[in-house]
């Protein structure tokens, strides 16, 4: 089993063993959604006029909060730095606990979308569009947002620290993400939306984990 | 003999009182144009015929605006260079700069308001420059955040660097996808674009004040480098045998 497989399988495990956290990001997820028709009013043409921003914040916003498990108890235990020192290679470590972010993260609100969506009145296409979305986008948020971890671990006020250094990065993402299914609503098609961000997705998969790297082994140095 | 040059100046020993002597120039030759460029805008420029005196905002506007977006290339050429090469100075001259950008990007956003009231009647619009600029500032304030949060000065730097160059990468992104969203979303309801040519003393003001904030954007960081060498190199021998600096005892991390 290669060093990547074996990282994945090991965060995932780690998490199922401990539910909560994993659940309380994806109820955060369904919270703050929730909040926003209290806070707006109940006309269903606004709520589906804003729907896909609203639950794009909220993916950005849940996703973000998991960050800080990211790297946080690995570099507390010391495991962090004996990855740092096996043989695989730290950066396809860390790509491996990026992929386990992101199925712990941003996977469930892929699924859990639509369900929040039909809450907003959004129709069937638009729901698809909306986890199709998600799928391709979220990875954005994990890979981007594995380098604000990095860069906060073990720094004072990290956990603030991390939204001011990643949410303006997320930008683009949001953009698109939401772009998408509004494009889908107003009937101009959402695939070059789903391209771009399939084009960021790559980019970011390319260059974040190596981006990550750097910062964490700045992180076990100091 | 260049190479020489820089592998002399690129030590803050060095360096420290090179930055002194070239500050004051830089900041009289900025307070020199400033005095120029504002002369020429505010008497000499005529009165705009569609926006009256109310453009003259443009001649603070625009090149802060353009020292925004400069001053954050700079930190980034100057964060590629300190990880790469691992020179101490380029991560203190990237921590110099990202005041000075954060100021005219605050300063970019502020001024287009007091321009966008008049003109366009309200003070925001959610036009892709503005947003794009308004991330802009939010990306200068991350980087000072990161920076001042980590206590090794080292770490700080590397940091700074990783995010500054992340953050270069980005703001194209950025802008592109935010001019998409607001043509998507509102159409071209604002345009920025200011008839087809500009009156000539317009642009020579406008220039000149361009240069002069490069200058000022100089002088700032040279004076902020010199106080972050003194710093951190409170305990070097060439500081404390610096005329009025008494020896600090060798205490705390540095």
């Amino acid at each position: 089993m290669s060093g990547f497989t074996a990282v994945v399988k090991r965060d995932v495990v780690l998490a199922m063993r401990r539910k909560t956290e994993v659940l309380m990001a994806v109820f955060f997820f369904v919270v703050v959604a929730a909040l926003f028709p209290l806070g707006i009013g109940p006309d269903l043409n606004t709520l589906r006029m804003v729907a896909p921003g609203i639950l794009w914040v909220g993916a950005l916003l849940a996703s973000m909060l998991s960050l800080n498990r990211l790297f946080a108890s690995d570099y507390a235990d010391g495991t962090l730095e004996q990855m740092a020192l096996a043989p695989t290679g730290l950066t396809q470590l860390v790509a491996g606990k990026v992929v386990a972010h992101w199925l712990l993260s941003g996977f469930p609100l892929v699924v859990l979308a639509p369900l929040l969506g039909v809450q907003f009145d959004l129709s069937a296409t638009a729901l698809w569009t909306l986890s199709l979305s998600l799928l391709i986008g979220t990875p954005v948020l994990s890979l981007i947002g594995s380098i604000g971890a990095a860069l906060t671990l073990g720094v004072r006020g990290g956990e603030v620290l991390i939204a001011m250094l990643v949410l303006p990065l997320y930008v683009p993402t949001l953009v698109f993400g939401a772009g998408a299914v509004q494009a889908e609503v107003t009937g101009l098609g959402a695939s070059a939306h789903l391209s771009i961000l399939a084009a960021m997705t790559l980019i970011s998969a390319v260059l974040s984990p190596w981006a990550s790297t750097a910062a964490l082994r700045l992180a076990l140095e100091s | 003999m260049v190479t020489k040059l820089i592998y002399h100046y690129a030590s803050p020993q060095h360096f420290y009182p090179l930055a002194g002597r070239l500050w004051p120039l830089f900041a009289i030759g900025a307070s020199a144009l400033a005095v120029w460029g504002l002369w020429l805008g505010l008497f000499v420029a005529p009165t705009d015929f569609q926006q009256g005196e109310g453009y003259r905002i443009i001649f603070v506007h625009v090149p802060v605006s353009w020292m925004s977006m400069i001053i954050y290339l700079a930190m980034a050429f100057w964060a590629l260079i300190g990880l790469t090469l691992n020179a101490r100075l380029s991560g203190m001259m990237c921590r110099a700069l990202a005041p000075t950008g954060a100021i005219c990007a605050f300063l970019s956003l502020w001024t287009g308001a007091l321009w966008g009231k008049p003109m366009w009647g309200t003070w925001w619009v959610w036009d892709a420059r503005l947003t794009s600029e308004l991330i802009l500032l939010f990306l200068y304030l991350g980087y000072i955040a990161l920076t001042n949060a980590i206590d090794d000065p080292r770490r700080a730097d590397k940091a700074g660097g990783i995010l500054a160059l992340v953050g270069a990468l980005n703001v194209p992104v950025i802008y592109f996808s935010v001019k998409w969203w607001n043509t998507l979303h509102q159409g071209a309801s604002v345009s920025m674009s200011r008839g087809s040519s500009m009156e000539k003393t317009m642009l020579t003001a406008m220039l000149v004040m361009a240069v002069a904030f490069w200058l000022y954007a100089i002088a700032m960081a040279l004076y902020r480098v010199r106080s972050i060498i003194l710093i951190r190199e409170r305990h070097a021998k060439w500081v404390t045998a610096l005329p009025g600096v008494s020896p600090t005892p060798a205490e705390g991390s540095a």
